[in-house]
């Protein structure tokens, strides 16, 4: 987590620097970083907020920014369902992309076990700093941060490095493969959807492949 | 908009954050997914990764980038040759950008 943490700074500072770019108040995007804590869907929505969309069409295309964050909570039940209410309430609202791919790399049993929430406490408080300190000074220092440098690409080269280390065999190579193309093909949906498309059709041919891999020959039967 | 109406907005925003992130595990009811699709979801990680990935490497304002100077497309090949030699994400991070700034400062790519 610590060495993905230069990753999520340079796409915290990125975000932080889009909103204090937007137009809108400045406490409002203090707040909005702090609370809402979800990059993607927070670049979606301020051009949006910035224009005076109404508030049903702004919370309809973070919803469906946030459509994957649905898929991976469905990964995460079989770990915290037996936690209470309000553990799985923070739970939730800790748990971003990274964090979900660290820890279902490193415990892909989908059982409870004790070290698991150490990790994962671990994993999002190093995440929310990282994310949250250059957030904020983005958001302050939006005018002098040399953005067109292009070091927000240290945030796409850290999902790269995780996405490598989690190709393992010929079924993840070739679901990564059509997960990103789908995403590029698909790329003119609008909200972010392409995402979703990408993960559903990574997900079925990653099934099919499962699927028709040739189980070892049995020997016959030979009664002679 | 008015500041109430910021404020509202971005509270509906942080709800929405904690829904989606905990849609299947906020309630304990059995929610019923197939095995299948539980084998599936697997990969999901992954697929959201490089569904993330890929379009920021090899697109520019939703088109394909036209030509091969894109700083990005070395730095991303070199960041993954160095992945593939020493399995160090800290390290591949660096050496990608080790290539992508002076192709993007020094010749404008």
């Amino acid at each position: 987590m610590f060495d993905i943490a230069i990753g999520i700074a340079a796409w915290g500072l990125i975000t932080g620097v889009a909103m204090g770019n937007s137009g809108l108040p400045l406490p409002l995007m203090v707040m909005m970083s702090l609370l809402v804590f979800a990059g993607s869907a927070q670049l979606a929505v301020l051009p949006l907020m910035a224009s005076g969309a109404p508030v049903w069409v702004v919370w309809a295309t973070a919803l469906c920014v946030n459509l994957r964050f649905m898929i991976f909570s469905a990964q995460w039940r079989p770990y915290v369902a037996a936690y209470p209410l309000r553990v799985r309430l923070a739970w939730a609202y800790f748990t971003a992309d990274l964090n979900f791919v660290m820890f279902m790399r490193r415990f892909p049993q989908p059982e409870p076990a004790p070290e698991q929430a150490p990790y994962f406490w671990g994993g999002v408080a190093t995440n929310w700093l990282a994310w949250q300190v250059p957030s904020l000074l983005g958001i302050f220092l939006a005018e002098t941060v040399p953005v067109h440098w292009g070091f927000g690409f240290a945030g796409t080269l850290a999902l790269l490095a995780v996405a490598l280390s989690l190709l393992n065999d010929k079924a993840t190579g070739i679901a990564g493969a059509v997960a990103g193309c789908a995403a590029v093909a698909a790329y003119a949906l609008p909200f972010k959807l392409n995402i979703v498309v990408a993960i559903a059709a990574a997900v079925a041919i990653a099934l099919l492949i499962d699927h028709s891999t040739p189980r070892p020959a049995q020997p016959l039967d030979d009664a002679t | 908009m008015g500041a109430l109406e910021g404020v509202v907005t971005v509270l509906g925003l942080t709800a929405l954050t904690v829904l989606t992130r905990g849609f299947f595990f906020l309630t304990r009811r059995e929610v019923p997914i197939p095995q299948w699709l539980r084998q599936g979801l697997r990969y999901a990680p992954l697929a959201a990764l490089m569904a993330v990935v890929l379009p920021e490497i090899v697109m520019t304002q939703g088109k394909l980038i036209a030509h091969w100077q894109d700083a990005r497309i070395f730095a991303a090949l070199a960041a993954g040759a160095y992945f593939a030699w020493r399995r160090s994400i800290l390290g591949t991070i660096l050496m990608g950008m080790a290539v992508l700034l002076p192709l993007k400062l020094g010749l404008g790519w």
